[in-house]
């Protein structure tokens, strides 16, 4: 057996060992995969149980938690749907949905409060944008030293091309009084325990009404799967996932800040850059969670593969930019001691993945380590160091692949 | 790719004319209850848990110290108000330090 996991299914790695016409690893049962997490506990079963979903990796049944494969990240940079990661907070999820006798309320701070059907809402103008969905704890589980919760790998992240109508145009419609603050969102599901707090989360005003919020009904030109939020699903660009409420009914507008347990209490990260803190410091100011930062993977060759030396060889994978584009992609073959720039795929918009590819020789047998590091647009380089902090979130430094030129 | 191709040209379609329906109405089985804790001492920890998640997440963490799994269940009773019967306390945290803790 191997001692250090690959994030890659058994298959892809059987494709890529049979493209560098070496032997298959050994044999592991079908329905499991390894994250490869630090202390050897990330491995996990591959269920093909869940509502719409194909193959995922089980993290937790019921609240639903389910990963990605990285494998899927290389066949694209649109996240197919029943791929694409699942995050639910409580359990109690409405199992069906009614689409003639939906709707959605806005109300509050509001000259009038609004019920809008679905056939109410996508009669207004459509608009459509690719974005990263991307988990406050995505990479978690690679934490060090290792923090409580829900313990992925990379794959609680996804990017899809977004059909919906501007949250702007809905707020307008309502009529936003003068003096409104925040703007909180609230979905279907509800606590399993009887006094547990809801399930909500909010923007600032001006966030709200920047034209670029959208309220989602499709994802990937197809109706949300259930477990990704259908019928609506607000899409933050460029901010974390937790803000991208799911089965969106209500919409409120605030004349004062949100008190609520999940922006006073919960998602928050050290006001300082990466999110960063040493272990059992205190007094560390902290702020809801926001924008994300940049990222890079490599999506073909797996953790510990074996590589031909001496032949040129192509890496490639994603990258995204956080809250604005991907400005450039270096690749290093030498654990970071020099960097190459890599090629880009083309834009689909500057929140979603970008494709990058590079080529390089091994030129002697041994361990080696590769590295990708993304800037964006804002010239924000992905660190070196690792980040830290209790919750384990943010995770954004340059990721390392180890592998063996033979 | 070629149905990405397809997604992207419809973007490119003067977008007011067309009102889309709504999609049909859906409904999904979500009923399965996942894993739960086996052997020694795991009923107290089935009856307090399990309402609100699966074994699973349990089974998913890092080795943790008993200090760190007293401040879990002390978590999920005070944050999210789970209905944990006082008693119970001390046998949850045993099982799961039993379960899942670093090497001494």
């Amino acid at each position: 057996m191997q001692k250090t996991a690959t994030p890659f299914s058994r298959r892809l790695l059987l494709s890529q060992a049979a493209l560098l016409g070496l032997g298959a690893t050994a044999a592991r049962a079908q329905s499991m995969i390894d994250l490869g997490l630090p202390g050897g506990d990330g491995k996990r079963t591959l269920s093909h149980e869940f509502a719409q979903k194909s193959e995922m990796i089980l993290l937790r049944t019921r609240a639903p938690l389910l990963e990605t494969p990285m494998s899927v990240f290389d066949q694209g940079v649109f996240t197919p749907n029943d791929k694409f990661y699942v995050r639910w907070h409580w359990a109690e999820i409405p199992e069906s949905i009614d689409t003639k006798t939906f709707c959605l309320t806005v109300r509050g701070h509001t000259n009038q409060s609004l019920s809008l059907s679905l056939k109410e809402l996508m009669a207004m103008p459509k608009v459509e944008l690719a974005a990263v969905n991307q988990c406050s704890g995505n990479s978690r589980g690679f934490f060090a030293p290792r923090v409580p919760g829900g313990e992925w790998g990379n794959g609680a992240m996804g990017n899809a091309l977004w059909t919906g109508v501007r949250l702007k145009d809905v707020l307008d419609r309502a009529g936003v009084k003068a003096g409104a603050q925040q703007v909180r969102f609230n979905g279907l599901d509800q606590p399993t325990s009887p006094d547990g707090p809801d399930f909500m989360k909010s923007l600032s005003i001006d966030h709200a009404r920047d034209g670029e919020v959208m309220i989602a009904y499709a994802m990937n030109g197809k109706p949300l799967p259930l477990l990704n939020g259908f019928p609506l699903r607000l899409v933050v660009p460029g901010w974390y996932a937790t803000y991208w409420i799911k089965m969106l009914s209500d919409i409120e507008i605030l004349d004062k800040p949100d008190e609520n347990f999940w922006m006073k209490t919960a998602y928050l990260i050290p006001d300082r850059p990466f999110a960063t803190m040493t272990p059992g410091e205190t007094g560390v100011p902290l702020i809801p969670i926001n924008r994300m930062l940049p990222r890079s993977f490599i999506t073909n060759i797996p953790a510990d593969q074996k590589i031909a030396a001496t032949a040129p060889i192509t890496a490639r994978g994603i990258a995204f930019g956080g809250d604005c584009g991907v400005k450039s992609v270096d690749f290093s073959a030498d654990d970071g001691r020099t960097w190459q720039p890599a090629k880009l795929g083309k834009d689909e918009g500057k929140y979603g993945f970008r494709r990058w590819e590079a080529e390089f020789t091994l030129a002697e047998r041994g361990a080696h380590k590769l590295k990708v590091r993304c800037t964006n647009a804002k010239n924000e380089v992905q660190p070196e160091q690792p980040n830290w902090n209790p919750s384990g979130y943010m995770r954004s430094q340059i990721e390392t692949t180890p592998v063996e030129a033979v | 790719m070629k149905r990405l191709t397809t997604l992207l040209l419809a973007a490119s379609l003067p977008v007011t004319t067309i009102a889309a329906e709504p999609p049909k109405s859906l409904k999904v089985d979500l009923s399965n209850p996942g894993p739960y804790f086996t052997g020694p001492g795991s009923d107290p920890v089935n009856a307090n848990c399990t309402a609100c998640h699966s074994a699973d997440m349990v089974f998913a963490q890092p080795p943790l110290t008993r200090t760190a799994w007293q401040a879990e269940v002390t978590k999920m009773i005070k944050v999210y108000k789970a209905s944990v019967a006082e008693e119970d306390i001390p046998a949850i945290v045993d099982y799961l330090t039993k379960l899942n803790s670093p090497p001494s």
